[in-house]
C-alpha cells in the first residue's frame, strides 16, 4: 500500500497510546525476512491508526481509546501469583506473567511443543503460520500482539495423531501491573485431533493481558477448545482467536468469561475447504461493574461448511455485555448452514447488554439464521420453583444455571464441563454473599 | 386447617378477590367451582405466595400460622402445594434434580436433614410408575416438552414427594383423557388423609366423581356466593351459575 502521508488530522494520541508507541519504539524489530516484516507492518500500523474508537464499527460498544486510560510497563515477571486451574487429566504448561515455564518432560507421540522465543531463535518452519491466517483488516491488539512478538508457544500435532489427554496452557498474572502480550500457534495436521485448553487468571493487580491464538486446523483434522477467562477485577483482557479450518476439519470451541475489569474477545473464523464445521460457544458471568465484549467474525468463504454461535451472557450489578457478530457467507459458498444466537439474562436494571448478530449473505442457497434475546429471569418459572420450597436465592441459582447450561453442554469431555460448571456456580455463590 | 377471613387482593388496580371467606378444616376435601375469571385461579396464586398480587385486607391463617407473612418457598415449606392450572415448563432444569432440590430446600427449611441419594431414588421409584411418569420425563427438564396431560400428572407426582398438608389443585382435570383423569384422581386419593387439607378447584361434576369433596363452594365474582354438600355439583351442573348473576358464556 502506498504510505501518502495523510491530510487528515488525527486525533492526538492518548497517553495510553504514546505508552505503547514509545513501547514499540523501544522494541525494535531486529528480524529479517517474513516475520521481521510482518512486525515492522504491525508496528507501523499501530503508529498509523491508534486505537479503536467507538466510530470503528467494530469496537462501538466497547471504545478502547477511552477505556484504556494507562498502559503498565512491560517488565519481567516479578512473582509467581499461584496455581493454575487444574483439569482433570491434562498436560499443563503455565506461563506466568507470560514467561513459560518448564515443558512438560513428556508429550504424547506426534504431538511437540515449543517456546515462540525458541522457534524464533531456530527460524522454524512453523513459524511462517504465524500470521497466515489473520484479518487483514486492521485490529490493534493483534497488531500490538504480533509487533511485541516473543512470548508464548508453538504446538505441532502430526498427521493422523489423536491426542487423548488435553493441552492445557494456563496463564497467570499478578504481583505488579504490566502489560504481558503472548502468543501461541497451533498446528493440528492432517486428520489428527486435539483438545486444547486455555485458561487465564490473575490476581488484582492492574496489568494488560494482550493475547492471541492461531489455531491451524489442518483436513479432516478436529480440535475442542475451551477457554477460560478468570482474570484478575481489575485486569485488561484483550483476546483474539484465529481458527482456520481445512476440509472436512472440524473446531468447537467453548469460552467462558468470568474476570477483568475490561475483556475483549475477538474471534475470527474461517472455512478454507468445504465440509467444515465450526462451533462457537460461550457464557459470560460478569458482576460489579465488568465489561465483557465477544465479537466474532465467520467467514464461509467456501461452500458446504456450517457454523454454530451460542453466546449466553448473564450480567448482574451494573455489568455490561457485548456480543456481535457477523457471518459472511461469499458468492461461492453455496449450501452454507450457520445458526447464532446471542441470549442475556439481566439480573439487575443496571446492567447492560448490547447485542449485535449480523448475517451478510451473498450466495443464494443457504440455510442461514440467527438472533438475539435481553430480559430478566422469568417471574413464572422463578414463581413455579418458589412454589415448591426453593428459596428465591437458590431458585434464581438454578435458572441461571440452566440458562448458561445450555451452551456448556456442547462441552464434550464431560470433566472439562465439569471444572468450567464449577466457576460458574463459584460465581452464583459469590453474588449471593 | 386453612382459615380464610375477608380476603382482598388486586393485582395493578384491579381487585379480584373481593371478601372472601373460607374455612377447610383438617382433613377435609372442599370444591371450589365458579364461572370463568370469578378468581378462583387468582386465590390458589394468593395463597401460594405469588408476588404479583397485593393483598390489601383480609387474613389468611393455616395451622395457626400467618400464611401471609410467609415467602412462596417458605409456604411450600409449612405445607401449601398449588398443583398448577398451567404448569410451567422449565428448560435446562432437569426434572430430577428440580425434585430433589425441592424436597430437601424443603426439609433444610423446616431445619429437618436432607434425604440421602438412594432414599431419594427409591420414592421416585414408588411414586412415579403409578403416575405414569417415564425415566425419560424425569430425566428431561421439567415439563419440557410433556403433553398436557403428562404436566398434570407431574403435578401430582410433585405432590406424592412433597407430601404437603395443603394441597389446592387448579383445574387437575383439564385436558386430561378420561383415564388420565383417573390417574389423576386416584393419586390425589391415595394423597387423602386426616392431616391433609384439599382445595379442588375445578369446573365439571366429572372430577368430582372420583375425588369426592366433603364441600361445595361457588364463587363468584371474587367472593364465595353459596356453600353446599356434594349435591351442589349436580345442581350447579343443570342450572349453570346464571342464579348468582352470571352471563352466559
Ligand atoms: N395479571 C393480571 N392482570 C390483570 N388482571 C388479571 C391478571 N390475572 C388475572 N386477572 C383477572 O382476574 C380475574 C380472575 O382471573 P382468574 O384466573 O383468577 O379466574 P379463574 O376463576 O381462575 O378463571 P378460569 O375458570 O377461566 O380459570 C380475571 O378477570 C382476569 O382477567
Ligand atoms: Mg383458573
Amino acid at each position: 500500500m502506498n504510505a501518502e502521508p495523510k491530510m487528515t488530522s488525527r486525533p492526538t494520541r492518548t497517553p495510553a497510546e504514546q505508552a505503547l508507541a514509545d513501547m514499540l519504539s523501544a522494541a525494535p524489530v531486529s528480524e529479517a525476512g517474513r516475520l521481521g516484516e510482518l512486525r515492522r507492518a504491525a508496528a507501523a500500523a499501530f503508529v498509523e491508526n491508534g486505537l479503536p474508537h467507538r466510530r470503528v464499527e467494530e469496537w462501538h460498544y466497547t471504545d478502547l481509546r477511552a477505556l484504556l486510560r494507562t498502559v503498565p510497563a512491560r517488565r519481567a515477571a516479578t512473582s509467581t501469583p499461584g496455581e493454575a486451574v487444574s483439569f482433570p487429566n491434562a498436560i499443563r504448561v503455565t506461563l506466568a506473567n507470560g514467561e513459560v515455564g518448564p515443558l512438560p518432560a513428556e508429550l504424547p507421540q506426534g504431538v511437540s511443543l515449543l517456546t515462540l522465543a525458541d522457534a524464533i531463535a531456530s527460524d522454524h518452519p512453523l513459524l511462517q503460520r504465524l500470521g497466515a491466517a489473520a484479518p487483514a483488516l486492521y485490529d490493534a491488539p493483534l497488531a500490538l500482539n504480533t509487533a511485541l512478538l516473543g512470548a508464548g508457544l508453538v504446538l505441532h500435532v502430526a498427521a493422523g495423531v489423536k491426542v487423548a489427554r488435553p493441552i492445557q496452557v494456563a496463564q497467570l498474572f499478578g504481583g505488579e501491573a504490566a502489560s504481558v502480550f503472548t502468543r501461541l500457534l497451533v498446528v493440528v495436521e492432517e486428520g489428527a485431533s486435539l483438545s486444547l485448553i486455555e485458561s487465564f487468571e490473575g490476581d488484582g493487580a492492574a496489568y494488560l493481558d494482550d493475547t492471541v491464538s492461531e489455531l491451524f486446523i489442518g483436513d479432516g483434522a478436529a480440535l475442542d477448545h475451551v477457554r477460560l477467562q478468570a482474570e484478575g477485577a481489575a485486569a485488561i483482557h484483550l483476546g483474539t482467536l484465529v481458527a482456520d479450518l481445512g476440509r472436512d476439519a472440524r473446531y468447537d470451541a467453548f469460552v467462558l468469561t468470568l474476570g477483568a475489569a475490561l475483556s475483549r474477545l475477538t474471534v475470527h473464523g474461517r472455512f478454507g475447504g468445504t465440509g467444515g464445521h465450526l462451533g462457537v460457544r460461550g457464557a459470560s458471568l460478569l458482576s460489579d461493574k465488568r465489561h465483557a465484549d465477544v465479537t466474532l467474525f465467520v467467514d464461509h468463504a467456501v461452500a458446504g461448511c456450517e457454523s454454530r454461535e451460542l453466546f449466553k451472557t448473564v450480567l448482574a450489578d451494573s455489568a455490561r455485555g457485548v456480543f456481535q457478530g457477523k457471518i459472511i457467507v461469499r458468492p461461492d459458498a453455496q449450501k452454507t448452514d450457520g445458526r447464532m444466537m446471542s441470549q442475556a439474562l439481566l439480573l439487575s436494571d443496571d446492567a447492560e447488554m448490547d447485542n449485535k448478530p449480523e448475517l451478510e449473505i451473498f450466495a443464494d442457497d443457504v440455510q442461514c439464521g440467527h438472533g438475539a434475546t435481553a430480559g430478566a429471569l422469568d417471574g413464572k418459572m422463578l414463581f413455579y420453583l418458589m412454589s415448591r420450597g426453593l428459596p428465591r436465592e437458590e431458585a434464581e441459582m438454578l435458572l441461571i444455571q440452566a440458562f448458561a447450561g445450555e451452551a456448556v453442554e456442547f462441552v464434550a469431555d464431560l470433566a472439562v464441563r465439569e471444572v468450567l460448571t464449577a466457576h460458574m456456580t463459584r460465581w452464583l455463590e459469590e453474588r449471593h454473599r | 386447617m386453612l382459615d380464610i377471613r375477608n380476603l382482598h387482593a388486586r393485582i395493578g388496580d384491579n381487585e379480584i378477590i373481593k371478601g372472601l371467606d373460607l374455612t377447610v378444616p383438617a382433613g377435609e376435601v372442599h370444591a371450589i367451582m365458579g364461572p370463568n375469571g370469578s378468581g378462583k385461579s387468582t386465590l390458589s396464586y394468593v395463597l401460594s405466595g405469588k408476588e404479583d398480587y397485593e393483598v390489601t385486607e383480609g387474613s389468611v391463617t393455616f395451622n395457626g400460622q400467618d400464611l401471609l407473612a410467609l415467602s412462596a418457598s417458605q409456604r411450600a415449606a409449612a405445607g401449601v402445594f398449588l398443583a398448577f392450572q398451567y404448569p410451567v415448563e422449565v428448560p435446562g432444569v432437569a426434572n430430577m434434580t428440580f425434585l430433589r432440590a425441592a424436597l430437601n430446600a424443603q426439609r433444610r427449611t423446616r431445619g429437618e436433614e436432607e434425604i440421602s441419594t438412594p432414599d431419594f431414588l427409591r420414592l421416585v421409584k414408588q411414586k412415579a410408575p403409578a403416575l405414569g411418569i417415564s425415566q425419560d420425563m424425569l430425566r428431561r427438564g421439567v415439563n419440557v416438552g410433556f403433553s398436557g396431560g403428562e404436566k398434570k400428572r407431574n403435578e401430582i407426582l410433585q405432590m406424592a414427594l412433597l407430601e404437603p398438608k395443603l394441597c389446592i389443585l387448579d383445574e387437575a382435570d383439564s385436558g386430561l383423557d378420561i383415564d388420565a383423569l383417573k390417574v389423576v384422581a386416584e393419586g390425589v386419593n391415595a394423597l387423602r388423609s386426616p392431616e391433609r387439607s384439599m382445595l379442588v378447584i375445578t369446573h365439571y361434576q366429572r372430577l368430582l366423581d372420583h375425588i369426592v369433596p366433603d364441600v361445595i363452594h361457588v364463587m363468584h365474582k371474587g367472593r364465595i356466593v353459596r356453600t353446599g354438600g356434594k349435591e351442589l355439583a349436580l345442581e350447579l351442573e343443570e342450572t349453570g351459575y346464571a342464579a348468582y348473576g352470571a352471563d352466559a358464556a
